[in-house]
């Protein structure tokens, strides 16, 4: 069988370019298909979306070159407070607090505006002699043979690789077509993301609330903006995404108080129904799943992109080694251990992200003194709070060669 | 040709024979030795790597070196070193394991010469390889000293040999034989038998006396705890293997 690449992505968004970046460092000929063209990719207007970067994955952006272009755009994550809030009340006097000075590595994680980092994946894809990008286009079918996949796309063209792999976000094509099923549930609740403008520096200080109907966390933006990422209930979201700006900030303004000054909005506001969604198998015959295709996760601690970059660089690692070895990088014996490895992360993420929520997301009495004296108790072991740091910098677990 | 079987115990073939379909079921008979592989292969190709100058990381990195794999089995050696660039050699002296080799490799777009025959034969005619791949055999032959001599014949001057086997200690006993062949039925009971079982010492003094120098020798361990294998350098208790390079 001649292959026209040894893998093919399919899906251009973060983690699609993320995985063929560092797949073609290894030596590894890739192509990946996206249905957007460049330009809507990389399309640069300010829309007020950022992720929040763990330090993992920050380093993951170094090894395939992609971290230098967004440095300086990105605004470092000094401090973390976590507070148990109610709206209309000040902060719970039990909190916690972590201080990256506590942390030998640095800063715990990094604030990237989208727009960054979409733009240099872009750049750092395009100069990559090993990957080609067909734009405008998407895989429509897959057939999977001994040797390889022939996986044809939306234009009627057919694309032969000894691996497929799927980036293509929570509603996989890719996977339903390996006939891999998915369990997940809804939370009835609704991410509002937008950015503000405000008046007092933030001083690179992330701050997480825990209402009643769900979090709401206040990230860093370079300069003096930060990043809404505040969860309501459905129908709660629906009402305040449909008030205008200045009833929107209304509603906003008394949810964390003023100490960041006056606000504004800047830039767009989106809404994100929130649910969980995992891929029963992470991996087919010459099949992989990454990122959201494998588990699409409550946006709560901002876990999404981070875990889809373990995702990249576990799968990276496990093709390399296989490949270097002499091993057919696409057969299920090679493929499983991906899955082996990045199954364990994901279900301890997936349960505590689930409790976490459910612990918080709540005005029983009972269970707020509870939460208060355990985020207060956490706060006062030095040991405990730097083990939840390090949690939140990404620095748990077996870690990919690519992060460590 | 019929090939000649004298260090071969016929007993043996017959039952690798009944068990040849089965070796590219990851899940089947051969899980152990599937689980094995990936420890297997990063010590042979490290160790060619080492020995021939060549980048892991390149294309083809074997590529223009011999290798001959002795009893091949069903390839699960053979393949990847094909897939790294080497011309290779694939030697089973169970018949039933060539067409089933040969059907494998098609598949997977290789080009393998695979043979039923012998040690004996091939050295008989005179053929040589850069590397020799002797891996789990030693075990299951009649005269142990003899096969290893033999198969010194069949590395160039200069050339490598990878022998690995199981020790003959009591954890041994105990991981081989009670462990794989009775308790978790990973392999058909009489599959090994303990009294063959050679310790790290007595191959060395055996691949010495059979005219290479014995260089390396690490142990194959298994984690049941991570369900896999890793390199060992001190526990050599159970799986070993071991290098020799052929006086120039």
């Amino acid at each position: 069988m001649d292959y026209d690449c040894d893998i093919l992505i399919a899906g251009g968004g973060l983690n699609g370019p993320a995985l063929a970046l560092g797949l073609a460092q290894a030596g590894f000929r890739v192509t990946m298909v996206d249905n957007r063209s460049e330009r809507a990719r990389a399309d640069s207007n300010f829309d007020g979306r950022g992720y929040a970067l763990a330090l993992a994955s920050k380093r993951l952006l170094n090894a395939i070159g992609v971290w230098a272009d967004v440095a300086k755009d990105s605004q470092p994550m000094l401090d973390i407070k976590v507070t148990d809030g109610r709206a209309g009340e000040g902060p719970s006097p039990f909190f916690l607090h972590f201080d990256h000075t506590e942390l030998e590595e640095g800063p715990m994680g990094f604030m990237v505006e989208d727009r960054f980092l979409y733009r240099a994946f872009l750049k750092a894809v395009q100069s990559e002699p090993n990957i080609t990008q067909i734009n405008e286009d998407s895989v429509v079918d897959q057939e999977i043979t001994p040797a390889g996949v022939i996986a044809t796309l939306a234009s009627g063209r057919t694309i032969t690789a000894k691996l497929l792999v799927g980036c293509d976000g929570r509603k996989t094509g890719v996977g339903k077509r390996a006939g891999i099923r998915r369990t997940g549930w809804e939370y009835g609740q609704t991410a509002l993301v937008c950015a503000i403008e405000h008046a007092l520096p933030h001083n690179g200080i992330a701050h997480q609330f825990f209402m009643p109907p769900g979090p709401l966390a206040i990230l860093p933006l370079p300069g003096n903006r930060s990043s809404i990422v505040w969860t309501e209930t459905d129908d709660n979201a629906k009402a305040i995404h449909a008030l205008s700006d200045k009833d929107y900030l209304a509603v906003l303004r008394p949810r964390f108080g003023d100490f960041l000054g006056e606000i504004s909005l800047a830039g767009a506001r989106f809404t994100y129904p929130l649910g969980l969604t995992v891929a029963d198998r992470f991996v087919s015959e010459r099949v992989a799943l990454v990122g959201d295709a494998a588990h699409g996760l409550h946006p709560i601690a901002g876990q999404g992109l981070n875990a889809g970059l373990r995702d990249v660089g576990a799968l990276v690692q496990v093709l390399t080694e296989a490949k270097q070895r002499g091993e057919d990088i696409a057969s299920i014996l090679v493929l499983e251990r991906y899955e082996q490895w990045r199954r364990f992360d994901t279900q301890s993420l997936v349960a505590t992200t689930d409790l976490t929520n459910k612990l918080f997301s709540n005005d029983n009495p009972l269970l707020r003194i509870g939460r208060d004296l355990g985020l207060g108790l956490v706060n006062q072991v030095p040991g405990l709070r730097r083990r939840f740091m390090r949690e939140a910098a990404g620095l748990t677990g077996d870690l990919p060669n690519l992060m460590r | 040709m019929q090939p000649t079987l004298n260090t071969v115990d016929p007993a043996e073939v017959a039952k690798f024979q009944a068990m040849a379909a089965e070796w590219w079921d990851p899940n089947g008979k051969f899980k152990p030795l599937h689980m094995l592989n990936p420890c297997r292969l990063d010590y042979i190709t490290r160790q060619i790597a080492a020995e021939y100058d060549r980048d892991l990381s390149a294309d083809l990195p074997f590529k223009g070196l011999t290798i001959l794999d002795i009893g091949c089995g069903g390839g699960l050696l053979s393949e990847p070193m094909a897939r790294l660039g080497a011309s290779v050699v694939g030697a089973d002296a169970a018949a039933g394991n060539i067409p089933v080799a040969q059907v494998h490799a098609e598949q997977s777009g290789l080009t393998i010469d695979y043979r039923h025959t012998t040690a004996e034969a091939i050295a008989e005619a005179g053929e040589q390889f850069d590397v020799v791949i002797n891996m789990e055999v030693v075990e299951h032959v009649a005269d142990p000293q003899e096969f290893l001599t033999v198969c010194q014949r069949l590395v160039k001057p200069g050339g490598l040999m990878l022998c690995s086997t199981l020790n003959r200690t009591v954890k041994s006993f105990g991981a081989a034989i009670i462990g794989a062949e009775w308790i978790m039925r990973w392999l058909p009971k009489g599959t090994h038998e303990w009294h063959k079982f050679i310790t790290p010492d007595e191959l060395f003094d055996m691949l010495t006396k059979g005219g290479l120098n014995p260089v390396d020798r690490k142990g194959f361990v298994f984690n049941p705890l991570g369900w896999s294998w890793s390199i060992s350098d001190r526990d050599l208790s159970v799986n070993y293997v071991t290098a020799s390079t052929k006086p120039a």
